[in-house]
């Protein structure tokens, strides 16, 4: 079992087919032009003697051609943040030595001259010319041998290394994606970044399919929409903050229609999406099928799905219900088991909230040098809070760690933002727990206005006290022009928390 | 044959069908492909060979195929004219779910 043979499978299938574009430079790769270049780049991976093999730099056709061809020569491919500062990439990259690292040509020398590290620059890697040997013989299908090594954004202290084995991405893929199933003319947007689960998935899940990626290395909202149109994308996945500049820059342009016709398919995922954002989405793209995925870079992305379907019942519904499972992710997929428990271990019922858990053959849960932390059972604790209703479909409500502890109480901070979110007058809200000496924490809570409303915080702190009760009102309430997210759309909860900590210090 | 294990690869010894082992079971188990026992990936497929006209329904590519009682699974990973079967019993091919695109 090997990542390789989806590629192979895909190559015999539609040899001729596009297989991956880079949406700026206009290059192209065909599926058997893909799999020949892995034959020869695994080569020169292997012959360097690298034990990893890592990429450092934006998408672009180096990105697949890295994955499969580590996935030939037998070495777990790791792509790196390329936004992080150079200490902090020089500390990563100590980490998976012996490297043939592949990089942007201006960092070739820097991280070229560390010990054990073989750089080359992506124009080299992607010139076939400077690669002599193609790996002889096939790849190792032992399904236990690691395929991707990722960096997850700890917010403290070092970076743990999610380890993915071969058997949880085949696994996700067959479990997911029927063979061949993309029509010819079919072609998907892909914006994530390449070090993000989203973008690794991506890359697999379009082979299998048959379908033609156009990559977008720097997303801009203007870029986006001019590359859908230019090559009649028909499948796309963003973050919510993408799609709310995407809503955003069409509105601006005066548009009540995004004019894509050939876009079947928006799928959104990795943070919170604003219902506002995703209500105008969905006017702006009548024709076009919505669905939020949810998924962990430790579970081989989605574990959860929001179909079109189930967008459109909740935007007809007539019940409070039924319209908020439009901030839904939606049901477990085949083969994924889904459960709430409390903090005893306990398994919760409907509508509870707790750390959402979760079992099935992509989840992986092992961290390198940290081993697994997957129970006997196999079940994964996210450190995702959330509750699931009487039919299946999971709610967030932020990571566990961010509960607020009051005076022995527990308070999710989603609960609170929640009913924050409902006033006219608010577009924003973090509600994070600050150090009190009375109560152990307090409640804070930084409030976005939207545009040409003002906020009176008295009013806000009524509304949560009349909606839950007086525990949960924040005893510090500060208006902000907006708030600090990272570019995948995840909020920074932990920016919010020190800059309250700071003005109470 | 001796046991499966997930992730092994055979191939047809009379027609062009291979597979991937997906689940795996305990068992010793015999699996054939055109009637005949599936031999290692880089195997000679004699001239003269022939599909068993009971187990000529062929294979598709990316299509699984499962034993009755679901202990076994396995990956068309290259179309044939021959049928799977483990212990003579033909293997019945699993529906994957059609689910909304996300990545």
């Amino acid at each position: 079992m090997n990542v390789m043979m989806l590629l192979e499978m895909a190559s015999g299938a539609f040899p001729d087919r596009p297989a991956f574009t880079d949406g700026e430079r206009g290059l192209t790769y065909t599926y058997s032009e893909l799999f020949e270049a892995a034959r020869l780049r695994a080569g020169s991976i292997r012959a360097q003697g690298a034990s990893r093999m890592a990429k450092l730099d934006v998408s672009n056709l180096g990105t697949p051609l890295g994955l499969f061809a580590s996935a030939w020569a037998g070495v777990p491919y790791v792509p790196l943040n390329y936004r992080l500062t150079n200490d902090e990439i020089a500390a990563l990259l100590k980490r998976v030595t012996p490297a043939y690292l592949v990089t942007s040509s201006d960092r070739v020398d820097a991280f070229g001259a560390l010990d054990d590290v073989h750089a080359v620059a992506t124009d080299g890697f992607l010139d076939a010319a400077r690669h002599v040997a193609p790996i002889d013989g096939e790849w190792a299908m032992d399904p236990d041998e690691v395929a991707v090594l990722l960096f997850t954004s700890g917010t403290t202290g070092e970076p743990k290394a999610a380890v993915l084995r071969h058997k949880h991405l085949v696994s996700y893929i067959l479990s997911s994606v029927e063979f061949a199933s993309a029509p010819e003319e079919d072609a998907s947007l892909v914006c994530v970044p390449p070090y993000h689960i989203a973008g690794i998935a991506a890359i697999m899940s379009s082979v299998y399919s048959g379908r033609h990626v156009i990559q977008l290395p720097n997303f801009s909202a203007e870029r986006w929409i001019e590359l859908a149109r230019r090559h009649k994308v028909t499948t796309a996945f963003v973050v919510p903050t993408m799609l709310a500049r995407i809503v955003e820059t069409l509105e601006a342009q005066g548009a009540t229609n995004a004019d894509m016709p050939d876009l079947n398919s928006l799928a959104y995922g990795g943070g919170k999406m604003p219902l506002s954002v995703i209500e105008k989405a969905m006017s702006l793209f009548p024709e076009t099928d919505f669905s939020n995925a949810y998924g962990l870079t430790e579970t081989s992305s989605t574990i959860c799905v929001l179909g079109p379907e189930a967008h459109r019942d909740a935007v007809a519904s007539t019940t409070e219900a039924g319209r908020r499972r439009l901030v839904s992710v939606g049901q477990a997929l085949p083969g994924v088991e889904i459960e709430i428990r409390d903090d005893k271990g306990r398994v919760l019922g409907a509508g509870e909230r707790g750390e959402i858990y979760v079992r099935g053959e992509q989840v992986s849960g092992e961290y390198e040098g940290k081993g697994s932390v997957v129970d006997a059972d196999g079940w994964f604790p996210t450190r995702d809070a959330g509750s699931m209703d009487d039919e299946g479909f999971l709610f967030l409500e932020g990571r566990a760690d961010d509960v607020i502890v009051r005076g022995g109480e527990n308070l999710s901070p989603g609960e609170i933002e929640d009913v924050l979110l409902t006033h006219p007058d608010v577009a924003d809200v973090a509600v994070v727990g600050v150090p009190d000496e009375q109560w152990g924490e307090a409640v804070a809570a930084a409030v976005v206005a939207k545009a040409g409303a003002s906020i009176d915080v008295q009013v806000l702190k009524d509304l949560v006290k009349q909606e839950l009760r007086s525990s949960r009102v924040p005893a510090y309430m500060d208006v902000w022009s907006e708030l600090p997210y990272n570019e995948t759309g995840k909020l920074l909860r932990r920016v919010v928390k020190a800059s309250f900590e700071k003005t109470l210090a | 044959m001796p046991k499966l294990s997930t992730g092994g690869r055979f191939k047809s010894a009379v027609c062009a069908g291979e597979i991937m082992v997906v689940t795996a079971s305990e068992d010793d188990v015999t699996l054939t492909c055109g009637g005949a026992e599936m031999v290692a990936p880089g195997s000679e497929v004699a001239d003269d060979a022939q599909v068993h006209p009971d187990h000529a329904v062929g294979i598709a590519m990316g299509k699984r195929y499962i034993t009755a009682d679901e202990t076994i699974e396995v990956l068309c990973v290259k179309a044939g004219d021959g049928s799977l079967a483990v212990n003579g019993q033909l293997l019945l091919q699993k529906d994957t779910k059609q689910l909304p695109k996300t990545d």
